[in-house]
Parts: C-alpha cells; structure tokens; sequence
C-alpha cells in the first residue's frame, strides 16, 4: 500500500518527526521563524496526553525541557538565534549533567534581533560553542522537508542514545519551504529510549563510570533516588574536588562522542569518486549546490557535491579523505563564513573558496556554478 | 501509661534525621551561625509530620549557599543553575505531576537572577513550595547586596550603603499570584516548622520567604556582634506575628514585618488544570 503523503512546511515536519519519535514534552517560547513547532505540538500533544507548556522566556524554556527529560519524557524545545543565545546556559547544563533532549533551531539572520523572518546559516558556531567550557555537541542539518521529519526522529535517538542535548539545525527557508513528505508507519524508523538502570535502588550511580553511558532513572517513576548538580561530579552524582575524577568527568562526556563516531556521522556525497571541486552544503544551500553540481558535470566538470547531515561532530574523516583528490573545496553557506573554516582545517594546503551571504537571499544555483567554472 | 507519661516519653525520644539525611554528605558547607541549618532541620521535621516518603519528594535548587540544601538530604534532588531551579521544577512537575517539589532559593536567586521565574511561576499556581532562604546577601560569592538588603546597608558592593529600594518577597509572591504566600524566622523554630508544613500541605504555589542571618557576610559589614544577635534584633524584634497585628498600637509595627501566614487562597492548581486541556483535546 502506498504510504500517506501530505504536503507539508518544514516545522510542521519537525513537530510530526516529534511526534513519531516520542516526544511527549515540550516547552517553548514563541520566536520566528520557529513558531510553528511550537504551536503544532501545543495542539497536538495534549491530544496524545503529552506535556506542553509555554514558559515565560528562552531561559526557562530549555530549564523546563530539562526538568520534563528528567522527570521521564522525551523533551524537545525549539527557538531560533536570539533564543539560542539565551539557552546557552540550559545547554551547558544538558551536557554536564548528561541529560537527554532535543533543540530545533531555525536559523534565522543575525546577530542580535537581525532579520527575524530571512534565512541564515549563520548560528553553525554557536552550536559548536555557544556554551562555555568544553561539551559534546551533536548538530544535525537537514536540506528538505522530509528530511526534517527524519532527522528529528534521528536527534531524539541520539539523545536518548547518548544521553545529551542533541540540535537540529535548518535554515528558515527549509523551516517554512512546502514540500510533499512520506508519513512513516509506526515501525519504518528505528526509535530509541534511554537506558533505565536495572540494579538494586541503593546501588545505583547515575553516573556510573563503568558504563559508557550510564542508565538515567526518571524522578519518581522508577524507584531510584539520586542527585543531578552542573557542577564536576563523581559517579554517585555529588559535587566532587577529585581533580582525577573531574578530569574523567570532563573527557568522558566527550569521548562517548569520539568513540561512536560512526554511529553518530551521516552525510549524503554525489560524484565524489573523481571529484576535483568539492562543494560542501547543507540545509537550503545545499540544494543550489546540488542543481549547481549536476549542471557542471553536464559541463564534463569534475564536480562533487558533500553534503553533510550530521554537521557537528564534524565529518573529518571524510573531508582529509576528500582532500586527497580535490584541488578546491567550494563552501557556499549563508554566514561570512564558518563551516569553511572547518573544511580549511581538515584540508590543508587545499584552496577553500568561500561564497557568502548574509543580505537574507539564498545563494543561488548560478551563483554557484559561476564559481565552479572559475576552476575547472 | 498516662497521656502525660506518653507525651514525656516522646519528648525523650531525639527526633530522627538519619531518615532523611544522604549518609555521607555532610557536614555541610554552612558557616558558624549560619540560619540554612534551622531551616532544613525545620523543614524535615515538617516532612515528617506530614508523613512524606522520600520517594515522595523532589527538591530542587538553583545556585548559592541555600541552594546546597538538595546535596544533603536523600530524596530526588536536582541542584541547577542560578535563579533557575522554579524553572526546572516546574518541568519535573510537569512531567510527573505525583512529585512533591519543594525548591530551595535564597534572595538573589529567587528574586534576581531569578525573579522573572518566580513571578510566572507564582502567576501559574503550579503546585510547589518555595522556601526563600533571605538573608539580605549573596553569601556564597562573599557578601554583595541582593533585592532583599535593607537600603543602606553595607555590603561588599555598597561600601558607603546600599542605595537601591529592597523587594519585599512576600508582596511580590502575592501580587504575582502565589495562593499561599508566609514569612517565617530561622530564630522562630517552632512556628518554621508549622510555616513550612502548612505551605507544603497547601496545593498550589506556596512561599515562604525565611528571614535568616548571614554574620559573616552581612553581620559583620553592619555591625551585628554575632549571629544572636542578628536573630534577636532582624528576626525576632524585626518582626510581628500576623496574629498579634490587631492587638498592638500602630507605633509598635513600625518598622517591623509581618510572620506567619499573610495569605491563603484556593486557586485552581496548574497541573490540575492541564489534565483538563488534555480532557478537552483528547473530547
């Protein structure tokens, strides 16, 4: 049987993504070009008995997805740049403390207030460090509509998975495009819950070192008592001055990162066997990119196109591996340049040519290909 | 035996705090002559009254010196970021409607850093107590001025005295929305613990703002000779029971302020009211 198609905008997809992979909480504060998520959950998820709640400002938003993650849900909040930058500390929190919960961020023009309903990439940085101190930070980046569905269900698993906050990143021309999307059936994507501890109450550590990733009990629902603090703290949960603790604290938050890599890295390549000039896209940017890619190979131009759908951690491998072959990298993104600084590190001595943009238009498939000619 | 040979008997049984109390976890970090102390030994002998379970609890805090009072008691704690904990309880709330929440602030987290929580959530009469530990001082980063400190006031960032009017926090809680709003004293014990057990009982959102002594940081910069003597002239010359008001001349409240329960209402309970939406959407 055909599956159920329905045409859709891209935060409507995000909340039916949501939905699919169990959300069942979600606080919020309205902010374009995000509203949407917000009010498509706060209709749909009292119809499903789950939690919504509208908090008095972006702080309190993330502080209350937080406390809904611990207390049992599956949390999500949504925002865009000026609430990103006031969710930093929540952020911060999440990975200290290793508490699962999604954050859609639509990216909106910048800095400051900007260009609250143009598009942007420009907040790729902030994910990455946003958030004072050394963290894990997953940021995935999807380009269409469907894919917004998917990869939300994909952020949901992995912060169950890896029990952290976890970023779904598009541009606002993906968050309000319409496009046709496939509704998964119940069972066609993998869903993932967090651990739940199986010892004896008096033993349980929610920060057990002896696991990757420790089991995470839910306040009052599963018999287990226990301290969550943001403070360095040993496996028991309780503040700790053991400088050699503290030091494993702080690299393994960050090591369940390094050590699941393929796990956790996904992106999409086109022609990149023989590829010469590499464009790397993501989000709205990267379908310019791809029409700009298969008019140049009309051209008998060796382009490839790399497109990255988990944008952080960075997909270094893959780009050293890229650099081998490409004399150019050709990064177009709608920022004054950010992710070229990341492809500029992973392939030295390799021309990185940035195309920019920041008046709040997209970049254009012929702005792309005019720079692809320009190195053939 | 006699009722009064039972009542002597249970006079002579010391009350048992193990029960509550994470082994290990202390002493605590308080100073000498700090009120936090009173508060918590109040605040679980008023848990005991009501016969809570630890399971049944959850307390959670922001950042400062009252808000290390989560890491030593043994229910579900969660200690947060500063001026947040409301926040984060109203979440746990939220998601487990069953949970006590009971949230330890002091007066620059509660009223703030904190203070656009507190009035939202005073406003939504979620079901949670709030026991804001004042002491007129940020202790735990060495003594500036809070919301709180009476204008004048030295304190390590008003050396020629503090020049901004203080929040009255029990005003603030009622005009916000609060349906149980009391003040209490940490020299007050007896009456603490009654305070905090009826705010506790009390479904919706209750405060309790603590009057409390900091002689290190505030009682040294202002001249107090020791903790008692704090208690004795801000906690219990400083203030008039509610239930005394009507009896003195109004020379005699000036100045002072009111302890005990300053208002009580019945108001619909947040979480209540959000089964209800599901009820709706679910019709």
């Amino acid at each position: 049987m055909a599956k159920v198609k329905r045409f859709m905008q891209g935060n409507e997809a995000c909340a039916e993504g949501a939905l699919y992979a169990g959300c069942n909480f979600f606080a919020g504060y309205p902010i374009t070009p995000s509203t949407e998520i917000a009010e498509i959950l706060g209709y749909q998820l009292p119809k499903i008995g789950g939690k919504w709640i509208q908090m008095e400002d972006e702080i309190a938003s993330i502080a209350a997805t937080i406390g809904g993650s611990l207390g049992g849900c599956k949390a999500l909040t949504a925002t865009s740049g000026p609430g990103l930058s006031l969710k930093q500390e929540g952020l911060g929190y999440a990975a200290m403390a290793e508490i699962p919960c999604v954050i859609i961020n639509v990216m909106r023009g910048g800095p400051s207030t900007g260009y609250p309903t143009g598009p942007s990439q420009s907040d790729m940085m902030t994910a990455k460090w946003g958030t004072h101190g050394d963290h894990p930070v997953i940021a995935l980046t999807p380009s269409t509509v469907p894919e917004i569905l998917t990869e939300t269900v994909r952020a949901f698993n992995l912060a169950e998975k890896y029990r952290m906050p976890v970023f779904v990143f598009y541009d606002e021309i993906v968050g309000h495009m319409r496009e046709p999307v496939e509704i998964p059936e119940p069972g066609d994507l993998e869903i993932v819950d967090r651990a739940k501890p199986t010892c004896k109450p008096e033993d349980y550590k929610p920060y057990d070192s002896n696991f990757e990733i420790a089991p995470l009990a839910a306040y009052g629902k599963d018999g287990y008592r226990f301290h969550v603090t943001g403070l360095n703290h040993g496996d028991d949960g309780f503040p700790t001055n053991d400088s050699k603790r503290i030091d494993q604290g702080c690299r393994s938050i960050m090591a369940k990162i390094e050590n699941n890599l393929d796990d956790i890295l996904k992106n999409e390549t086109v022609d990149m066997d023989d590829a010469e000039i590499v464009l790397f896209a993501y989000g709205s940017t990267a379908r310019s990119a791809s029409f700009a890619q298969r008019k140049a190979r009309e051209k008998g131009i060796k382009a490839g196109l790399f497109r990255p759908l988990t944008m952080w951690p960075f997909p270094e491998k893959a780009i050293r591996e890229a650099a081998k072959k490409a004399k150019v990298f050709i990064v177009p993104e709608m920022n004054l340049g950010q992710m070229s600084l990341e492809v500029e590190r992973c392939a030295p001595g390799i021309e990185v040519k940035g195309i920019n943009r920041v008046d709040g238009e997209p970049i254009n498939p012929a702005q792309i290909l005019e720079c692809i000619e320009k190195y053939k | 035996m006699t009722a009064e040979a039972a009542k002597k008997q249970k006079l002579s049984v010391p009350f048992d705090y193990s029960k509550y109390l994470r082994g290990g976890k202390l002493p605590h970090i308080w100073c000498p002559g700090c009120g936090h102390g009173i508060i918590l030994k109040a605040l679980l002998r008023a848990i005991d009254k009501i016969g809570l379970t630890n399971d049944e609890i959850c307390m959670v805090s922001g950042i400062g010196c009252s808000s290390r009072t989560p890491g030593y008691v043994d229910f579900n704690t969660m200690h947060t970021l500063h001026g947040r904990a409301l926040s984060y309880a109203t979440g746990i709330k939220m998601a487990n409607p069953d949970l006590n929440l009971i949230v330890t602030t002091g007066d620059g987290d509660a009223l703030a850093i904190g203070g656009n929580h507190f009035i939202h959530t005073c406003r939504r009469n979620i079901d949670m107590t709030i026991l804001v530990y004042s002491n007129s001082i940020y202790g735990m980063t060495g003594g500036q001025f809070s919301p709180t400190t009476p204008e004048g006031s030295k304190t390590s960032t008003s050396p020629y005295g503090a020049m901004e009017p203080n929040f009255d926090c029990c005003e603030l809680a009622k005009a916000s929305g609060a349906t149980f709003v009391a003040r209490a004293t940490s020299y007050h014990v007896a009456e603490l613990e009654r305070t905090i057990k009826a705010a506790i009982e009390h479904k919706g959102t209750s405060v309790v703002e603590i009057l409390d002594q900091c002689p290190i940081y505030f009682g040294r910069q202002n001249k107090y000779k020791s903790a008692s003597h704090m208690m004795e002239m801000i906690e219990k010359d400083g203030t008039v029971s509610v239930k005394q008001v009507d009896k003195l001349p109004p020379e005699k409240l000036e100045g002072k302020l009111l302890r005990g329960i300053l208002h009580q209402v019945e108001g619909e309970e947040y979480c209540d009211k959000y089964a209800k939406i599901i009820e709706k959407a679910q019709d």
